[in-house]
């Protein structure tokens, strides 16, 4: 015992900086090393190609789209109507909100509380959580396409909406649904167990605490969750063609057609006879889809610093 | 009190339905695109349909085989996953274990940017600068399984890079810290210990990207050229199934929309084998974990 205290104490008087690290790899020894094993400069050589390569991608096709389209982006491309000689993009920007937000008002409510019943309800090795998992898994593998012909034959003929605000907002919503899921049940699973106790021992029930405590501390994981699925929703084409349609207006019902700004931008290309506008209106397209991932990034870090 | 206490349950009771839309979502699809699509495999034959190499809706009598389709799928996934799972795992393995980190403050979420462009933009992208390049560099038309195979390739890099960066850094360090004690280099370390004891998650990372690959529809519509055939060289043009959908919908009409919906129940065949290869992956991995 006394021994111990000793060498503790002994410890403490000695100088870090006086201490020689023996397990600090010089660069000549790295070197030294790399001779001895060609393979692992090789390989080292080859991981930093990779990274560039996948940093260089990116870059390519940002500034490539930004200098092809920002000249591009004249006002006329922001008039408000649409016609064949000025194909503004204006009035897909407008229905690609109201897209957004009643696809939102459909999938939101069904994907936390979904994800309520699996985080806060739901008894471990539950069969039929097992079950819930796995569906949620399956759709989200299931690619935008078959989304977009089930859409179209279920809202657009079985149901008779034709091509439709309505018919493309519920076929996005239930392909986002998975990502609300998991992202709502990832934060709920984040809200200490304290909280809940505590609620509990204050004597409020069950759905109080999960509707004043643990959905508001949970709040921005769910957040960012969302914004994570108005990005897939605005940057979506091939479940909005045949559900949502492509007409050129503005799409002012519930079962009028209309098209998004990624479905414009993919009939531009189609026809080519607007290629310098297809460029700008995917200079908008980029810089919406990155501002809302930025924006989600930065709600999930508000989460970590509230967990603090 | 009773009131609160038909609450409690009422709300319960709510949360479950909407936990069990996700079954319904994937019942109704199911039996929508069966109930639409197995007809038309019926009528024409199953293997007419699907070993048939002659897809001629228009002609009279029509004939619909898929099977170049099926092939030309399989090759531009074959493309991107050459492309992008290297570049993939190993971009994730210097996020894991090379990169400093004010680098990786930079450079990881710029992987993520790389998901979220749409993918519309990737396909223009394509048809403006890639079909070009290898026009002028290859000969051929430019719009080909090449193209193809480079743009997914980019496509899937995210999805690789993303999941096998978690996967690499879930083996406990003390492998790493055990190799390197042992006189090997850090290199060395990383891929003769981390890297095979990440295994099964690196393989999750690559199967979802073949999902992504297979399914993916306006990139590969716009530079794959669609040629129904089974292409002889890189510079060929090819057809997958889910551009196949997407070209012919808005016009086809009788048994020929069928076909292309039963083109979609063949596609759909396909995801959902891979998502339960996935979860097989997933599960052993837990199980071992």
């Amino acid at each position: 015992m006394a021994n111990s205290d000793n060498i503790k104490n002994d410890a403490a008087l000695v100088d870090v900086s006086q201490i020689k690290a023996i397990n600090k790899v010089s660069f000549k020894q790295r070197m030294k090393a790399y001779k001895r094993k060609p393979l692992s400069l090789v390989l080292l050589i080859l991981v930093g190609l990779a990274a560039a390569i996948s940093a260089a991608a990116l870059i390519f096709i940002i500034v490539y789209v930004l200098v092809r389209g920002v000249p591009n982006l004249t006002p006329e491309l922001f008039s408000l109507e649409y016609n064949s000689d000025n194909v503004s993009c204006m009035p897909s920007i407008i229905n690609t909100i109201i897209l957004t937000l009643v696809t939102l008002v459909i999938s939101v409510p069904f994907g936390v509380g979904a994800a309520i019943y699996l985080a806060e309800y739901a008894k471990r090795g539950n069969k039929l959580v097992k079950v819930i998992r796995t569906m949620a898994e399956t759709l989200a593998g299931i690619p935008s396409i078959v989304y977009g012909l089930f859409g179209m034959l279920f809202f657009v003929y079985a149901l008779n909406w034709g091509y439709s605000l309505l018919a493309g907002a519920f076929t996005l919503a239930i392909m986002v649904l998975p990502t609300i899921m998991r992202t709502t049940e990832e934060a709920l699973l984040t809200v200490p167990d304290s909280y809940r106790e505590g609620s509990y021992g204050l004597g409020s029930g069950k759905l109080r605490t999960i509707m004043r405590i643990i959905l508001p501390s949970a709040m921005p994981g769910i957040l960012a969750g969302i914004i994570l699925a108005v990005g897939r929703i605005v940057g979506e084409t091939a479940a909005l063609i045949y559900t949502y349609g492509s007409a050129t207006g503005y799409a002012a019902g519930p079962f009028n057609s209309g098209r998004s700004l990624a479905v414009h931008m993919y009939v531009l290309t189609n026809e080519g006879l607007h290629t310098d506008q297809a460029w700008g209106t995917a200079v908008v397209l980029l810089v919406l889809v990155f501002a809302i991932n930025t924006l989600s990034a930065f709600v999930a870090k508000k989460l970590g610093n509230n967990k603090r | 009190m009773r009131l609160n206490r038909f609450r409690e349950k009422a709300m319960q009771g709510v949360f479950f339905l909407t936990a069990v839309t996700s079954i319904a979502a994937v019942v109704i699809i199911c039996i929508f695109l069966f109930y639409n699509g197995v007809p038309a495999m019926a009528e024409i034959g199953f293997f007419d349909f699907v070993g048939g190499q002659k897809w001629a809706p228009t002609n009279v009598p029509a004939s619909y085989g898929i099977f170049d389709m099926i092939i030309a799928s399989i090759y531009v996934t074959a493309g991107a996953i050459i492309i992008g799972v290297p570049i993939g795992i190993l971009t994730a393995v210097f996020l894991a274990r090379f990169c400093p980190a004010p680098l990786y403050k930079v450079l990881k979420p710029a992987t993520e940017l790389l998901a979220g462009i749409p993918s519309i933009v990737y396909g223009f992208f394509g048809l403006m600068v890639v079909v070009p390049f290898i026009r002028d560099t290859f000969g051929g038309f430019g719009s080909s399984w090449l193209a193809a195979s480079i743009v997914l390739g980019v496509m899937i890099l995210p999805t690789i890079i993303g999941v096998s960066e978690s996967a690499i850094r879930a083996v406990p360090e003390s492998y790493y810290e055990g190799a390197l004690a042992l006189g090997a280099t850090k290199e060395r370390s990383v891929f003769k210990t981390i890297l095979p004891a990440s295994k099964s998650g690196v393989l999750a990372g690559v199967v979802l990207g073949i999902g992504r690959a297979l399914g993916e529809t306006m990139a590969v519509v716009l530079i794959a050229g669609n040629q129904v055939q089974i292409p002889h060289s890189v510079t060929d043009g090819l057809r997958t199934l889910t551009a196949n959908i997407v070209l012919e919908m808005g016009y086809s009409t009788g048994l020929h929309r069928q076909a292309l919906i039963a083109t979609g129940v063949v596609l759909f065949v396909f995801v959902l084998l891979i998502t339960l290869s996935m979860q097989a992956i997933k599960s052993r991995s837990e199980k071992r974990g």
